[in-house]
């Protein structure tokens, strides 16, 4: 399916989040390396304390948005704002940052590389050890806080990881990819971790090719591709983009009250299925049980955030964010 | 406090974290070791070709001349070995000349089974030598004053010479000077060669822990590179107070048995302390050049394909440095104290043979500058080459996918 793109910015221009404050908010913003322009005019805009998804395929912008959004790599074009401040370094004691390629000093203690990456947020050594002591007990961890980094799994690796992105305390937190590489356990971890985060009022902005962990998590959603941001805003707007799925069991497959049913529709094994007419459901249902379709059972699911997402980002990205999925767990 | 880190305290953050990691690690352990096998060879070909030059500078001459004259010449020889010693070559008797006798010394030479390096025949008044042509002429003399004294008409008593060895005053002789600053140079590049090597696989070993990124979102880039570079010059530091104390004990131990130098123009105290700053500014100046190269690199085989020409660039500079010592004053000595590289050796070339200080501080201000450029461009380099995009791996990941998706097919 495809879809104007022209006409999907223009709605995420218009996203509006009233009087509440924005944690970052970014508008035009442009970055080419070498000719190729990997982001080209992406506006995000994310409220304080909002739990948000970029949402995209490998290789659609999402970690150079991230890193151009933390003033890792500056834009060539665009205007952003990160907690108020146009330069992103002036606010880096307030943001904590787990990049997609994930790394620690191999040779280092637990507590010591929690308080190490804590102390190139400003907070002292001593004060970091002690938090990340704190934090490795408080996350089931403190048996391996002498552990050295070499003598951990990933997975246990990535946890020390994530937990030095918050010993700082942030005000924002930036996960690009968190779930890469974990397992489903750790998985639903960080999960709780990041809702308890936005419960204490921290905004946790994060990228990832899963639908499935935005849908749970994210109170807004940017949907990247090919370096644009077809949509961005609340996932309840996005799944609307899409209208309701009907799902229709009758007595009979075929009869004169095929006519009631929209042109789209389509017969799977025993099932009808197709969009809920713009008109409603009223309609529909009074022209069915004056055709005597002798309904079965008739369902209205509202569209999952998948299905938006083809809508917005179309096939092709579609099928490259399966793709991701695919390989993710073949890792 | 919301701000980041000032780039002093953030290079101070990076420097420790290196400073500790490298230092107390077991690679330093044998890099301290590392100095001990050049010196080990080195004292061994130095035992051998010592023993070697002792043989070649001991000559030993033949005579063959009629028994009186052959009396004579040793009884000459006993007398004068006492006063001139080593220069004089030592005398063996090849054959005593009945009357009427001959002897062909050249026939004899050239047959080589005489083992000596000369034959001297002929008589005390016309001594005649033979022997190869390299050195038969730096022999003529001695045996020139080896006959005369045989004849008796040297002097019967030589006067003995009371010595006194001192230390040469500060800006005296320039020639002899030169020495020290040549040694100081050689110095001075040997150890900036040897430990500037260990910057330039620090960055690809950051890249390799993939932990740049987290350095390069909190901190500036300026700092990793700048706490990078001083770490390292800390742990040289080290190392050089380590390898200096051993040398001290060796000085203490062998005493006068080693050569000593000529006092620099500056006085050895100034001497030394500016052999500090050298080395550091000129440790600083390669080991930004390395860095910048290893934060390029990816694998510690393209670091040192890159770090390649620099290598050879530091030994022309070096080369210049040596040249423009012996030529103070002209545009080349110029030249090599204003180029950043060769400045540290061409201005530590100088303390040895100019007293004059204030040239000194404006150069270390003058290489300063250039290490803060040269890091500064490194990191944007940095900056702007590395942190392109993400992991390169989908591409062979989305391969590993359809040739997956391929086989489930056909099965």
């Amino acid at each position: 399916m495809k879809m104007d793109l022209g006409n999907w910015q223009a709605a995420a221009c218009d996203q509006s989040h009233g009087d509440k404050p924005l944690a970052i908010e970014a508008r035009g913003l442009v970055k080419r390396f070498d000719g190729f322009t990997a982001v080209d005019g992406i506006d995000i805009s994310v409220p304080e304390g909002a739990i948000y998804g970029i949402l995209g395929p490998n290789g659609a912008g999402k970690t150079t948005t991230l890193r151009m959004l933390l003033g890792i790599i500056d834009p060539d074009e665009g205007y952003r704002s990160v907690l108020g401040a146009e330069r992103p370094h002036d606010v880096a004691h307030a943001i904590g940052y787990l990049p997609e390629e994930r790394g620690l000093y191999p040779s280092m203690k637990a507590y010591e590389a929690i308080a190490f990456v804590g102390a190139l947020r400003g907070l002292p050594l001593a004060e970091g050890r002690k938090r990340g002591r704190e934090l490795l007990e408080e996350h089931g961890l403190g048996y391996a806080a002498e552990r050295q980094i070499r003598q951990m799994s990933k997975g246990m690796a990535q946890q020390v990881q994530i937990l030095g992105t918050l010993v700082h305390e942030p005000r924002l937190v930036v996960f690009d990819e968190p779930f890469s590489g974990l397992d489903a356990i750790n998985q639903g971890k960080l999960e709780r971790m990041i809702r308890a985060l936005a419960d204490k009022g921290t905004t946790v902005i994060f990228s990832t090719h899963v639908i499935a962990h935005a849908e749970r998590l994210c109170d807004e959603v940017a949907i990247i591709a090919g370096g644009k941001v077809p949509f961005a805003g609340a996932v309840d707007v996005a799944r609307d983009r899409i209208r309701p799925q009907v799902r229709l069991e009758t007595r009979e497959a075929e009869g004169t009250w095929r006519a009631a049913l929209p042109a789209d529709a389509r017969l799977e094994g025993r099932f009808w299925h197709f969009s809920l007419p713009e008109s409603g459901v009223e309609p529909l249902l009074r022209a069915l049980i004056e055709s005597e379709a002798g309904i079965l059972t008739l369902s209205i699911e509202r569209a999952g955030l998948h299905d938006a997402f083809v809508a917005i980002a179309g096939e092709a990205a579609a099928r490259a964010l399966e793709d991701n999925a695919d390989m993710e767990q073949m890792r | 406090m919301t701000g980041r880190l000032s780039t002093l305290a953030a290079a101070l953050v990076i420097a420790r974290r290196d400073f500790g990691a490298i230092l107390f690690s077991r690679a330093f352990f044998f890099f301290l070791l590392g100095p001990l096998f050049p010196v080990i060879v080195g004292a061994m070909a130095g035992g051998v070709g010592q023993r070697v030059q002792q043989s070649v500078d001991l000559p030993v001459i033949g005579i063959a001349m009629a028994g009186d004259d052959v009396d004579a010449m040793v009884d000459a020889h006993g007398r004068l070995s006492d006063s001139l010693g080593a220069t004089l070559p030592a005398l063996v008797v090849l054959k005593r000349l009945d009357p009427g006798e001959t002897y062909d010394p050249v026939a004899a030479f050239s047959a080589g089974k005489s083992g000596v390096s000369a034959i001297l025949g002929g008589t005390p008044a016309a001594p005649q030598l033979v022997g190869a042509s390299e050195r038969i002429d730096a022999w003529r003399g001695p045996v020139s004053l080896l006959a005369a004294e045989a004849l008796g008409r040297t002097p019967h008593a030589y006067p003995d010479v009371s010595t006194n060895a001192v230390s040469r005053p500060s800006g005296g002789d320039r020639g002899s000077q030169l020495m020290t600053a040549q040694a100081a140079q050689t110095l001075l590049f040997l150890l900036t060669m040897l430990l500037a090597g260990m910057v330039l696989s620090n960055l690809v070993e950051e890249k390799a822990n993939k932990i740049i990124e987290i350095l390069a979102a909190a901190i500036p880039m300026d700092a990793v590179f700048f706490g990078k570079l001083f770490a390292m010059l800390a742990v040289s530091m080290v190392g050089i107070a380590v390898w200096g104390l051993f040398g001290t004990l060796l000085v203490i131990a062998a005493g006068s048995a080693l050569p000593s130098l000529p006092s620099p123009a500056v006085g050895w105290p100034m001497f030394l302390a500016l052999g500090v700053v050298y080395f550091a500014s000129a440790y600083l100046l390669l080991g930004s050049v390395f860095l910048a190269i290893g934060s390029l690199a990816t694998t510690v085989r393209e670091v040192q394909t890159l770090s390649m020409p620099v290598t050879m660039m530091q030994l022309m500079v070096f080369f210049l440095a040596s040249y423009a010592m012996t030529q103070p004053g002209s545009a080349t000595e110029l030249f090599a104290l204003a180029f950043p590289f060769s400045s540290p050796f061409a201005m530590m070339a100088r303390a040895a043979q100019e007293p004059v200080l204030w040239t000194h501080a404006a150069a270390i201000a003058w290489q300063a500058l250039w290490v803060v450029i040269l890091v500064r461009t490194g990191a944007r380099l940095f900056r702007t080459r590395v942190m392109k995009s993400g992991p390169a791996k989908v591409k062979q990941d989305r391969k590993r996918l359809w040739n997956k998706r391929r086989e489930a097919a056909a099965a």
